[in-house]
Parts: C-alpha cells; sequence; structure tokens
C-alpha cells in the first residue's frame, strides 16, 4: 500500500519542514501558477469539487462547498483560518504537519484566500505547540523573504499575509467559534450558529475555518488534479487520510493511507495487536466518536461513510485501540471526565450533565453504583444531545451512549459487585 | 511596577501587528503570556491590569481570559511545570504508573509543589501526542516514550 501521498509527502527527505526541501518536490509550484495565470477561482472549485475533499478535522464537510458559501467579489475584508487547535483525545496528525512540512500548509491557506478574495490568514496553534508552532513561524518567515507571501504577491496584485496565533489550552477552543472568539482575545466560548462564520467570522466578517491538515491536502491536489485525488480513495471519500493509531498496538504513530483502507491493514501497519493480545474494541475517530465492539472491525474500511454506517464517525482520524484485557468501565470514565474538565460552562445541560455524569461513573467504577445509575447515564446524555450550543455536548453523550450499548454487560457486572 | 517593562511592551506592539488596528484585545493571550513567563510563572492581578491598560481594554476582560486558559496560573508556581498526560491513549499506555513514579519521586501530589519551589506537578489532558504515549510537557518541551530510566534522565538534566 501506498503510503504519506499527500500532506507527509517531504516526510522521508532530510530537513522536510525546509522551504528548499519542500520546492525541490514541487511546492508552491501550484501557487505560482495561479498567481501567474490568473486562474479562474471557479477553475479551482471544480477540481476540488470533483476530489471530493472532506474536512480533516472531525466534521467531514466537503471544502469546495464551504469554500463557496464566500463571495470573493463580496466587498470588505475576509479571512481564511486554519484550525491547528488540535486537542481531540487520541490525534496527533496535525503537529507533525506542523513540525515537518509547513510550507504545504501555507501554500493551502494561501490558494484558500486568493480563491476567496481574503487577504488575510490567520493560522489558529494550540499553547502547548511551541515546537511546532516556532516550526511554521520560520516556515512564514522562509516565504515571505521568498516573496511568497505579502503584499502584490509575485506581482500578481493579490495580497496574502499570514500569522500564526498561539491558543493557552482550552479543548473548547478547537470548536471552530470558540476559536474565533479565542483569536479575538477572548474566553473560548462558542457562538450560537447562524450567523455561520462565513458571514459572520473573525471581527464580524467573513471567514472560512479549515483544519490543518485539509489546507495540506489542497497543493497536491491541485498539482496532480481533482480525478486523481477521487481515485486514490473512494467516491465521496477521496483521497488519504492521516490515521493517528494510539494504544495498545506495537508501533503506534501516524499512517497516511488512502481512505477506504480495510481497519486490519491499518492494524497491521501499527504493528499488530501489543503483546500477541486479542482486539476488544476500537474508538475510530477521537473520544467523542462512538465506540466500536471487535465484531464490527473486521469487515470495516477507514472512510468517512462507511464508519458510519457501522455506528461511529471518522472523526479527526484518531484511532484508539483497545485489547481485550482493557476495563471498560474505566475507560468511559476517563472519558467522561475529560468532558466534564473541558466543558466550558455556557450551556446548562452540557455544564451539569457532563459533571453528573463523570461522578456516576466514578461511583460505578469504586463499585458503589446503583441499580438504577445505568438508566440515569443514558437519560442524561440524551438530554445533553442536542441542547447545546456547540457539538460538544454531543461529543461527551455520544461515548456514554454507545459504551453502554456495546458493553453494558461490564457495567451491570461493576454494580452487582 | 507601575508599567510594564520596556521590552515587553516592544514585543507586544510586535504581536499586535498581525492584528487589525481595533483589535487591540486580540493580544492579550499573547500578552499574559509573556509576561507570565517573566513573572515566574504566574500572573498577579497587578499584571492584568497592567496588561489592560497597556492594550486600553477592560480589566474584567483580561481576568475572564487569564481565568479561562489552563496554560495560566494564578497563584505561585514551581520554577518548572510537569503536565503528565493522564487522558485514554495515554491511560492504556500506564500514565498511571508516570503520575505515581512523579509522586514518590518528587514527594508531592498533583497540583503542588515541590518542597525546593522546583517542579509544580499536574495531570493534563490530551497533549497531542498519542504515538509517544505516555508523554509529559515539561515548561515547553514534549516528552515522550515514557520509562522510569527516561523520566530520572530528564529531571536529572533540569537546573
Amino acid at each position: 500500500m501506498q503510503q504519506n501521498q499527500i500532506c507527509f509527502r517531504t516526510l522521508h527527505l532530510s530537513q522536510p519542514w525546509s522551504l528548499k526541501t519542500y520546492e525541490s518536490i514541487g511546492g508552491y509550484k501550484v501557487w505560482r501558477k495561479i498567481l501567474t495565470e490568473k486562474t479562474p477561482p471557479e477553475q479551482i472549485l471544480a477540481e476540488l469539487k470533483l476530489s471530493a475533499l472532506r474536512g480533516r478535522g472531525g466534521a467531514g464537510f466537503p471544502t469546495a462547498v464551504k469554500w463557496t458559501f464566500i463571495k470573493r467579489d463580496a466587498p470588505g475584508q475576509k479571512y481564511v483560518v486554519c484550525n491547528s487547535d488540535e486537542g481531540e483525545p487520541g490525534t496527533f496528525k496535525d503537529r507533525d504537519i506542523l513540525l515537518f512540512n509547513p510550507h504545504q500548509v501555507i501554500e493551502g491557506m494561501a490558494i484558500a484566500g486568493y480563491v476567496m478574495g481574503a487577504t488575510v490568514g490567520y493560522n489558529y496553534v494550540r499553547g502547548e505547540f511551541n515546537e511546532p508552532l516556532a516550526r511554521i513561524e520560520e516556515a512564514v518567515l522562509e516565504a515571505q523573504q521568498a516573496g511568497l507571501l505579502g503584499d502584490n504577491i509575485l506581482g500578481s496584485d493579490f495580497d496574502f499575509n499570514l500569522y500564526n496565533v498561539a491558543g493557552a489550552g482550552a479543548y473548547i477552543c478547537g470548536e471552530e467559534t470558540a476559536l474565533l472568539n479565542s483569536l479575538e482575545g477572548k474566553q473560548g466560548w462558542p457562538r450560537f450558529k447562524p450567523p455561520f462564520p462565513a458571514s459572520y467570522g473573525v471581527y464580524g466578517c467573513p471567514t472560512t475555518i479549515n483544519n490543518t491538515e485539509t489546507f495540506a491536502s489542497v497543493p497536491v491536489i491541485l498539482e496532480k488534479g481533482g480525478q486523481w485525488h477521487l481515485d486514490q480513495g473512494k467516491p465521496n471519500n477521496g483521497g488519504y487520510k492521516i490515521f493517528c493509531v494510539s494504544g495498545h498496538v506495537n508501533k503506534p504513530g501516524n499512517y497516511e493511507i488512502p481512505l477506504g483502507t480495510p481497519f486490519n491493514d491499518l492494524l497491521a501497519l501499527a504493528g499488530g495487536m501489543r503483546a500477541g493480545k486479542k482486539l476488544k474494541a476500537v474508538i475510530p475517530g477521537g473520544s467523542s466518536a462512538p465506540v466500536l465492539p471487535v465484531a464490527v472491525l473486521q469487515d470495516l474500511t477507514m472512510d468517512y461513510d462507511a464508519i458510519a454506517k457501522a455506528g461511529s464517525m471518522l472523526g479527526s482520524g484518531a484511532v484508539i485501540v483497545m485489547d481485550e484485557d482493557t476495563c471498560m468501565v474505566k475507560v468511559l470514565a476517563r472519558i467522561a471526565d475529560f468532558y466534564f474538565e473541558e466543558s466550558c460552562g455556557q450551556c446548562t445541560p452540557c455544564r451539569e450533565g457532563t459533571g453528573w455524569m463523570a461522578r456516576i461513573l466514578q461511583r460505578i467504577l469504586q463499585g458503589k453504583g446503583l441499580a438504577e445509575d445505568l438508566d440515569k447515564l443514558d437519560s442524561i446524555a440524551g438530554n445533553i444531545m442536542g441542547r447545546t450550543i456547540c457539538a460538544f455536548g454531543d461529543a461527551a453523550a455520544m461515548p456514554v451512549r454507545s459504551f453502554l450499548k456495546h458493553f453494558r454487560e461490564e457495567f451491570t457486572a461493576y454494580i452487582r459487585s | 511596577m507601575q508599567e510594564l517593562p520596556q521590552d515587553i511592551t516592544t514585543a507586544i506592539d510586535q504581536i499586535l501587528q498581525k492584528f487589525p488596528a481595533t483589535q487591540r484585545q486580540s493580544a492579550v493571550i499573547a500578552a499574559l503570556m509573556l509576561v507570565q513567563k517573566r513573572n515566574k510563572g504566574w500572573l498577579t492581578t497587578e499584571l492584568m491590569d497592567l496588561v489592560a491598560d497597556y492594550l486600553q481594554i477592560d480589566r474584567i476582560i483580561v481576568y475572564e481570559v487569564a481565568n479561562f486558559y489552563s496554560l495560566f496560573d494564578l497563584k505561585p508556581v514551581g520554577r518548572h511545570k510537569i503536565y503528565v498526560c493522564t487522558n485514554l491513549s495515554c491511560m492504556l499506555r500506564g500514565s498511571e504508573d508516570v503520575v505515581n513514579y512523579l509522586q514518590e519521586k518528587l514527594c508531592v501530589g498533583l497540583n503542588q509543589t515541590t518542597a525546593d519551589g522546583k517542579f509544580t506537578l499536574r495531570a493534563a489532558e490530551c497533549l497531542a501526542a498519542c504515538g509517544g504515549a505516555p508523554m509529559m510537557q515539561i515548561d515547553e518541551e514534549y516528552h515522550e516514550n515514557l520509562t522510569p530510566e527516561k523520566i530520572n534522565k530528564i529531571l536529572m538534566e533540569i537546573e
């Protein structure tokens, strides 16, 4: 199986993060061509549409559709924002993209700016990412000095200035409107939608927000063509995706492989199960995604539609693997603690519900669970879902419901003992 | 302290260049980070007020931001902050052992500072390095694939 064809295409080279290396494999060629030929934005959007590129941050929204929400010729400032606030538990791909191929993120953002008529881009990097931030800061400087960013780029009359901005520790800032508030120097509270960022984003201006991996995919798609990208994956699930494999495997790590690859092949790439243990369950898309038991995994392919059909979601591509010795009560209790800790507190169902669920699960884990606890958990989860400003509430509720659905007997055993 | 040191205000001015002139509040997180770093890793009300005044924004906004984000400290801390990731992927690969080992070795509990003021020990949520689990962050640096031997070596090398 071919690997590392898109975001990790510089990975095998020395100093893969440098401008010199990036240009040696054709980096910025697309950007130069667009500026020289003044490629019509519609043509770029058509290629992206054909490519079936979908958002790599979690929601899987078609990128080309998102980019048409902004009217290029509308008056006033517009913005492009890159979401490098990687924090979905189990996800560690954007960190590697920033560390090893920062120029491709820059090129992708610049192209997005051109398509949507945005002259300013912000890359919001989580506050803990000191080393990745330093890398992309250096890359932005290199690109500026090479005349690839700034005003009147390559004499094209087009301006694009890119700034990196650091967060300060808050999972919720990965939610796009919380991120916008954070960029504005506020606490990271998600905003009501509508209005959506495309009409009312940063500073109230039209804004397009995409994940780091999404932006980094764009230059390669435009270089090799939308059809090429589509052919790498499956219809409606084009291209490669970085899967972050963690947990009970021999070789945890990032694997950039075609969408639609069988789960078993990904597991084999990650060295198989650690210590010869049997597979028990996998969370296929970060801790917000419903857990899948081993029976479902045997025939699963790793793409948006197949994982959704199996009852979960591809999410950010964070594949958390658990072996036969894993206690699912303990795992769910840990997940519930996380959502309680990170709830921003704005909406009552989430603020109170996540704490309630976390306390019940700790009680069960300590052997003090009550007979009615499982129904109560289910009811609290149901009362959070769909009743909050942002998707965090659903993300906190879905794991609870899926663990109870697939591993209920483990929970009842704890309560009985 | 009556005003922020000049090198800090110069750095804040540079940060402000990233944003429209009317959006000085956008620099608040970065400004607080600079000030916190200079003040032994934590923020006083006086410092927050100075940042607010320099950015010409209401003080309450700065307090809100400083309270909201986990990387800001509003009480004195050790010279080095240790954050051990205890989220799921790290838990599956032994983060509880790492926490226990550090607690014993440093003779502190979580959210406590060692008697010599050198380390503050904390548990952290996912730091996006699950491929190197179990892992921890000390100040600005990540340390992955931790073992007791590796932890000993890392701690020894810190002043």
